[in-house]
Parts: structure tokens; C-alpha cells; sequence
């Protein structure tokens, strides 16, 4: 068990001097953002997360979802907070005002839903779910369509899915075999079986509004004959009220590693004569719509990762100050010492807190790019802004979640044998983190679209942009003092230098050996996070720097983020070298053995 | 039937507090602070009392810094129509904060101050009681439960050994206790509907109240370090420790 008290201090910072909330609230239609209502928003929603989500959590983890007959019930507690989570207006926060939404920009429901999803991210990824159907439909889908479903999906009383995944189509959707017949009356009559269906099936919610991939019987083969499609679970009257139960049915849900409180549903659809479905769109571009509204979802899973590490952060300092064991090594003859006080503790805890910190700031920074990208008056801001996080997010999504694995599994460690112990809660945190590394595209996939759709393809322009920019940082740490500043400035030099090496490697090797850069693209992908991530890092310790001049503020959290700065250039920054090397040098070995040799 | 919520701006419960270096204060630079638990209670019940009909608005007031407007904002978000701030820098004590309340429930003429029953940075829990002497109204402190009737509020208030049940006739001056609700959370719309409530900023030199500390504080200090436990062999060493060691039997 555990508390979950949202960073509310660092989010602000980030906010306001890395990602540049006064400029997103510069832009049209998000002028409401104003510092004094994003802090009062922040201020509330973290009380809600404390308050209402974070104590569900643990119990939500030994309880699970259950399935019976067809119909889930969730955990005790979870329909109640779902409830309340609607009344009280969340899930409209940065929704089309069209259809009810608040309208805020990204950055702002970035932050708040790190909240969400750090007090309790299995209760969190109903929302998200249902946030990824309302793009999705808010795209492509027609008036009509958007009229009949968005408003409740934006309220929160209705839930949204996704149903891509079939059991021979995972990664590849190319393979999906689910169909879809065309009807007289202009609907579609839906056949197959999906899996991993996140909240597929759940008793929070009156309607459940599914968005499912298949093909019509004249569509091509592969990608290219993909339609998407609308599937309530219960029909919705032309009043707007519910009709019958629709032909969508929850056959079992998955016993999973973590997460135990998300139902991920088996859901068959077509079994009893066929399922009714809405066309999103026009046929056989379900999937082109898909990866708009995937890029979306993959930040937030990026997220994701800043948020499980973040509260196995809370935890492992916690037990850190309570617990005594062992003395003081700079203190001769002192009595026991809460072990916070042992170097090697200490060390965890920075590597914690450091890496949370990098990784904040650079998902806020990619938020705070989208904000631009699609509200900003000028065509090339908005084109150099969507360029900019197209590179990042693939980045921001496996860096975040590897990382999340390492953290909270650091989380564990602090605690010793009781971080083993479910009792303590330190283990749920490491068991739910390792589903983001896989879901909405594994680590590997990110890699790949990292190396080919967004350097190669477009000749290393964007990343290129991004190396200038980090590098240009160099005069202004140059023009500080003292000994936090030169380390800070070295190991940011070093790994600009490294990033620029392995992207010419990238460039030059892609076309003619792609297997080659392939095989180094997830050391790539880490060393593009880690060095993104210590750029950030220096932008935070030079507007710390500049705050403590200026005497405004508190002057302990400035100076605290510059010593976390100077440690990530120290215990992490390093490995960006390291990186580097196996990529360059290492793919060969990779592609070596013969598949009997394994 | 107007209602008129006090509401402090406090360190936040969640904050170990921590006293100056030379013993003047508790130190709040940089620390959180919050609206005072036992006002927000005072500010929920005022909100029910109009969702239910009784009341028609729900007016709060905070005394102090110009950042008591960020208290003021939060009890807006929870349903307030407007706010007043009496703005000063002056240290507040209880009754000078009565004095100033008084000077504004003549102005505003409500029906019920609502107000928590202490705040829990310096615990007086005076500000209510002097605000009904100061106005020759009639007190109910300590409320765990509240019922308006025609112009009459019955209220149960919890004293020693249970609960006891007051008939006041209104205007009259409540106070809250930890059990008479549990406040709600703000919602998304009425957070940034707070942003464009109104919030008048006074002066106590405006109300005519001279708000000079008569109190001094002479020294803070953290409480003593509670001692390490001992194990006794039976109840006869434990009744002889009681009576002679702490001398409290």
C-alpha cells in the first residue's frame, strides 16, 4: 500500500520553463490555459488521483476483474471512482468543445493524466482507451456517427475501445482476417475475434462504443484492405437512448503479469448472426487512420512510463526515510540510521528521480510540440512542430517504458526482501510497468519506425534539426560557472557527439543493409532517450540556474534540480558512449549465427 | 438566505511543519499551504444548504496575504459565488480576523457564518465564538449536524460524552466539526468557472478595523522527542512507575 502525492512542484516547472506553457497558451483557441487555471487544475485533479484513484489501487491488483457469463465485474471501489471521475468532468478535459469537451491543450491533459495514470494506471486505461476512440472518430467518422456517439464518449458515459489485435495479427495488422459484410440499409454486419482488448468488456459504464478493424469482401490484401469500424454493445435509438444488446460478446479475459484491475477482454464478434457496425470513413483506409490517432496513444503510453516510475519513486523514498538499519558511514559511533542515509540507497533513489525528471520533461516538451502542431497560425510552425514529434514519440514511448522496467524494479531493490513481498506494493508497480514496453507497438517496432519512417525516410532532416539544437546549448553552459555546469556541458557534448555518429551510420547504411541498422536500432532508440533526455536535463538546470539569480521561488527545489542534473550527466549520460559503440559496431554479430546455432 | 464562509489559508496537513532557526515561527517559506480542513467542511455545508434550496448564496471570505486569493479560488471551484478578500500583511490574530468578519457580516447581512472550528496552524479555535459576541448572535460550535427550518437551525454538536442538540434562531454563527461531512471534490467546469467569479480585494483600514496583534509570541518550539518505551515486569511496576515516576496517578 502506498500514497500517491502528485509532483506538482516539478510539473509546473516543466510546464512553465521547458515546454513553454505561456507560448501554448498563446496559441488560438487554448487561450483559457492561463498559469493560474492550469496550477488550479493541476491542484484539484492531484487531489482527486490521491484522494479517489490511488487507494484503489493495491486492492484493485489482488482483487482483479472477474468474468462470468459473459459480463465483467472490476475490482470493489472501481465503479464508484469511474462514476465520480465522470460527474466530476475529467474525461471532457481536452476534448472538442463541439461535443462537450473543455477544449484544453495536450500539455495540460498530459500532466493531469500522468496523475491518472501514475495513482492508478489499470483504472487509468479506461479513459485513455476511450480518449484514443473519440480521435479516432473525431477524425474520420461522419457527422452522423459523431453526433450519435462522441457527446457520451467525451462525458465519460460511455467507454470507447480498440480493437485491432486478432490472435494471428499482432504486430503485423496486415494479417487481420476479421470481415465485414455490407447490408442493404448502409450498416455492416461484423464477423471475427479480437484479443487484448483493453476494458473490451466492464460494468463502469451503460454502453461500451468498440472501434474494430476488418476487411469487406471486395478489399485487397494486406494493409490497403483494412476498414474501420463503429460496434456498440448496445444499439443507440434514434432518440439517442440504448436499444437492443448488439452481437458483441466478451468470451473470457486474459490472467495477466500486472494490470490486474484492467479487464483485457476476448471479444467475439458475429456469433449469434452477426455484429452491426458503422464504417469510419472510407473503406480500406481504416488502418491510415489507426496510426494518426496510434501516435496519440503511444505518447500517452510514453507517459505511462513517467507515471508507474514516478509512484514506485514515492514508494521506494518513503520506505527509504522510515526504515532504520545500519549506521551512519560519515558518522563515527552514531546510532541506527533510516537508510536513506547509505550511499548505495542514495544512488538508487537519484537514478530514480533523475531519470523521472529527464523523462518528464521530454513527453511534456513532445505534448507541448503537438500543441503547436496543430493549433499554431503559422504553416511552417505547425510543419516543424508535427516533424519534431513524429522523431520524438517513437523515443518518448520505448525510452519512458524501458525505463520504467529499470525503475521500478530499482523501486524493489530499495526496499530489499520486502520489496519482494506483494504486502508491501512495491511489486505491483514493477509488474504493471512491463506491459508498457509491449503494448501499442513493442520496443522494437518504435525502434524501427524510429530508423526508417522518421530518420531515413526523410534523409536525418528532422533529427538533424534536433542535433543543432541540442548542440547550440553548449555556448550558453558554456557561459556558466563553476564545476555542475562544465560536467553538465561534457556529457552533453559527448552525447550529441554520439547521436550524430550513429544517425550518420543510419543514413549511410539504411538503404543498402537495413537488417544491419536494424539489428542496433533498439541501442539507438535508448541512446536517442537518454541523450534527449540529459538535453532536457541542461535546458533544467540553466532556468533553474537563472530562477535562483533572479531570487524568485524556492531557492531548495532549484538548487536540487541542478544537483539531479549534474548527477544524470554523471550515472547516466555515460552510457550514451556505450550505446553508440553497439550500434555502429555491433549489428554484425547480431546477424552472425545461423538459426540452428542458436 | 445568504451564507458567509471564513476560510483560512494554511500550511498543508500533509507538510511536517518546521520552526525557524531563531524560535519566532513556523517556517512557511516555500511550503505548501491550503485552505484550512475544518473550512472546507464549512464551505461543503454551505453548498448542500443551497442545493438543497435553503440557501440562495454562498459568499467566502479569507483575511490575509494577497495569496489567500488561491483559497479563495479553490472554494469558488467547490460551488462559492463570490469572494471577498481582506487583504493585509499584517500577522492576523483571532480577534482582530472576528473583528473584520463583523464588519462584513454587517455589510452583508447573512443569515449563518459558517466557519471551521479551529484552524489547524495555531488551533485557537476562537474566531467563530468571538465573531457571535461581536455581533450579539447567537452560537452553535462543534456542529456534526445542521438543519435549517424556518429561520431556525438545529444543530448537533458534539461535546464530552455525546452529542448535544442546540436550537438557534438565525443570524447565528456555526462552527464545524471533522464528522459533519465529507467535502466533495472540485469538478472540472466549476474550476474554470472559478476563474470568472468575482473576488473584491478590501482593506481592513476599509471596514475601519484596527487589526494591530494584541497578542505576543514569545517563543516556538518543536514538541520534545517523544522518549524510547521500557518494558515493565508486571502491573504493580507499571502502578508504581504511574505514581511515582510520572506522577500522574
Amino acid at each position: 500500500m502506498s500514497n500517491y502525492a502528485a509532483p506538482i512542484r516539478d510539473m509546473q516547472f516543466v510546464m512553465k520553463e521547458l515546454a513553454g506553457l505561456d507560448r501554448v497558451a498563446a496559441l488560438p483557441g487554448y487561450e483559457e490555459a492561463s498559469p493560474d487555471l492550469v496550477d488550479a487544475i493541476l491542484e484539484e485533479a492531484g487531489k482527486f488521483a490521491g484522494g479517489v484513484l490511488a487507494p484503489l489501487n493495491f486492492s484493485g491488483d489482488q482483487e482483479g476483474s472477474r468474468w462470468q457469463d459473459g459480463a465483467v465485474t472490476t475490482p470493489a471501489g472501481f465503479k464508484d471512482a469511474y462514476q465520480q471521475f465522470v460527474d466530476n468532468g475529467w474525461p471532457a478535459l481536452a476534448c472538442d468543445p463541439e461535443y462537450g469537451g473543455q477544449g484544453l491543450p495536450r500539455l495540460v491533459s498530459m500532466v493531469v493524466r500522468e496523475m491518472w495514470k501514475a495513482s492508478n494506471m489499470a483504472f487509468s486505461l479506461c479513459p485513455m482507451l476511450t480518449q484514443g476512440a473519440i480521435e479516432a472518430l473525431a477524425l474520420a467518422g461522419s457527422d452522423e456517427l459523431k453526433q450519435t456517439f462522441l457527446p457520451n464518449m467525451v462525458s465519460g458515459h460511455w467507454t470507447g475501445t480498440m480493437n485491432l489485435t486478432e490472435p494471428g495479427a499482432g504486430s503485423d495488422l496486415a494479417a487481420v482476417r476479421s470481415r465485414a459484410e455490407p447490408q442493404a440499409d448502409g450498416t455492416y454486419k461484423i464477423f471475427g475475434q479480437k484479443i487484448f482488448i483493453t476494458w473490451g468488456e466492464h460494468d463502469v459504464a451503460e454502453n461500451i462504443v468498440h472501434l474494430v478493424l476488418a476487411r469487406t469482401p471486395t478489399a485487397p490484401a494486406g494493409v490497403k484492405g483494412i476498414s474501420l469500424f463503429v460496434v456498440p454493445k448496445f444499439m443507440v435509438n434514434a432518440d439517442g437512448g440504448l436499444g437492443e444488446r448488439n452481437d458483441a460478446w466478451c468470451a473470457s479475459i486474459e490472467h495477466k503479469l500486472g494490470i490486474h484491475a484492467s479487464p483485457t477482454a476476448v471479444m467475439v464478434f458475429g456469433d449469434h448472426g452477426g455484429a452491426t457496425g458503422y464504417l469510419v470513413g472510407e473503406e480500406n483506409r481504416g488502418l491510415e487512420y489507426m496510426f494518426i490517432m496510434m501516435n496519440e496513444a503511444r505518447i500517452a503510453v510514453g507517459l505511462e512510463g513517467v507515471a508507474i516510475s514516478d509512484r514506485a519513486y514515492q514508494q521506494a523514498l518513503a520506505y527509504a526515510k522510515d526504515r532504520i538499519q545500519g549506521k551512519d558511514m560519515r558518522v563515527r559511533g552514531g546510532g541506527d540510521v533510516p537508510i536513506i542515509r547509505h550511499p548505495d540507497v542514495r544512488r538508487m533513489l537519484m537514478m530514480m528521480k533523475s531519470q523521472i525528471e529527464a523523462m518528464r520533461a521530454l513527453a511534456y516538451v513532445v505534448a507541448s510540440a503537438l500543441d503547436h502542431a496543430h493549433a499554431s497560425p503559422d504553416a511552417n510552425d505547425r510543419a516543424r512542430n508535427q516533424a519534431f514529434s513524429d522523431l520524438m514519440i517513437p523515443v518518448v514511448k520505448g525510452w519512458c517504458t524501458e525505463n520504467a522496467n529499470d525503475i521500478t524494479s530499482l523501486g524493489v531493490q530499495v526496499h530489499g526482501g520486502m520489496g519482494f513481498i506483494e504486502e508491501t506494493g512495491a511489486a505491483q508497480h514493477y509488474r504493471d510497468a512491463r506491459i508498457t514496453a509491449i503494448y501499442e507497438g513493442t520496443t522494437g517496432i518504435q525502434a524501427l519506425d524510429l530508423i526508417g519512417r522518421k530518420i531515413a525516410r526523410e534523409n536525418g532532416a528532422t533529427v538533424k534539426a534536433v542535433i543543432a539544437e541540442m548542440s547550440a546549448l553548449d555556448a550558453k553552459l558554456a557561459a556558466q560557472e563553476g564545476a555542475d555546469f562544465a560536467t553538465i556541458r561534457k556529457a552533453l557534448a559527448e552525447g550529441v557527439a554520439a547521436v550524430s555518429a550513429c544517425v550518420d551510420f543510419i543514413l549511410a547504411n539504411f538503404a543498402k543493409e537495413a537488417a544491419l541498422v536494424a539489428a542496433g536500432s533498439v541501442p539507438f532508440l535508448k541512446l536517442m532517450g537518454v541523450v534527449s533526455g540529459g538535453w532536457q536535463m541542461a535546458r533544467a538546470a540553466l532556468a533553474a540556474d537563472a530562477l535562483l539569480k533572479e531570487g524568485s521561488g524556492d531557492p531548495a527545489f532549484y538548487r536540487a534540480k541542478i544537483a539531479t542534473s549534474r548527477f544524470y550527466a554523471d550515472h547516466v549520460m555515460p552510457q550514451a558512449a556505450g550505446l553508440a559503440r553497439t550500434m555502429l559496431e555491433g549489428g554484425e554479430s547480431v546477424l552472425a549465427l545461423e538459426e540452428a546455432q542458436f | 438566505m445568504k451564507i458567509l464562509v471564513p476560510v483560512k489559508r494554511v500550511i498543508d496537513y500533509n507538510v511536517r511543519p518546521r520552526v525557524k532557526a531563531d524560535g519566532s515561527a513556523v517556517d512557511l517559506a516555500n511550503v505548501k499551504m491550503a485552505m484550512n480542513p475544518f473550512d472546507e467542511i464549512a464551505v461543503e455545508e454551505a453548498m448542500r444548504l443551497k442545493e438543497a434550496g435553503i440557501a440562495t448564496e454562498v459568499v467566502v471570505v479569507s483575511c490575509g496575504l494577497p495569496a489567500c486569493q488561491e483559497t479563495l479560488r479553490t472554494a469558488l471551484a467547490l460551488g462559492a459565488d463570490r469572494a471577498i478578500l481582506v487583504e493585509t500583511d499584517v500577522e492576523l490574530q483571532p480577534l482582530a480576523v472576528a473583528k473584520l468578519l463583523k464588519a462584513l457580516a454587517v455589510q452583508e447581512a447573512p443569515q449563518l457564518v459558517i466557519l471551521g472550528k479551529q484552524a489547524i496552524d495555531d488551533d485557537s479555535s476562537q474566531t467563530g465564538q468571538m465573531l457571535a459576541a461581536l455581533m450579539g448572535w447567537p452560537q452553535a460550535v462543534f456542529a456534526s449536524k445542521v438543519t435549517v427550518v424556518d429561520g431556525k437551525a438545529k444543530v448537533a454538536r458534539e461535546v464530552d460524552g455525546g452529542t448535544e442538540t442546540l436550537e438557534v434562531s438565525l443570524p447565528a454563527v456555526v462552527t464545524t466539526d471533522l464528522r459533519l461531512n465529507e467535502p466533495r471534490y472540485a469538478t472540472l467546469p466549476n474550476i474554470m468557472k472559478a476563474k470568472k467569479k468575482p473576488l473584491v480585494t478590501v482593506k481592513p483600514a476599509d471596514l475601519g478595523v484596527d487589526v494591530a496583534p494584541r497578542l505576543a509570541t514569545l517563543k516556538v518550539a518543536e514538541p520534545a522527542k517523544r522518549k524510547a518505551g521500557a518494558m515493565v515486569a508486571d502491573v504493580a511496576a507499571l502502578v508504581d512507575k504511574l505514581k511515582n515516576e510520572a506522577k500522574v496517578i
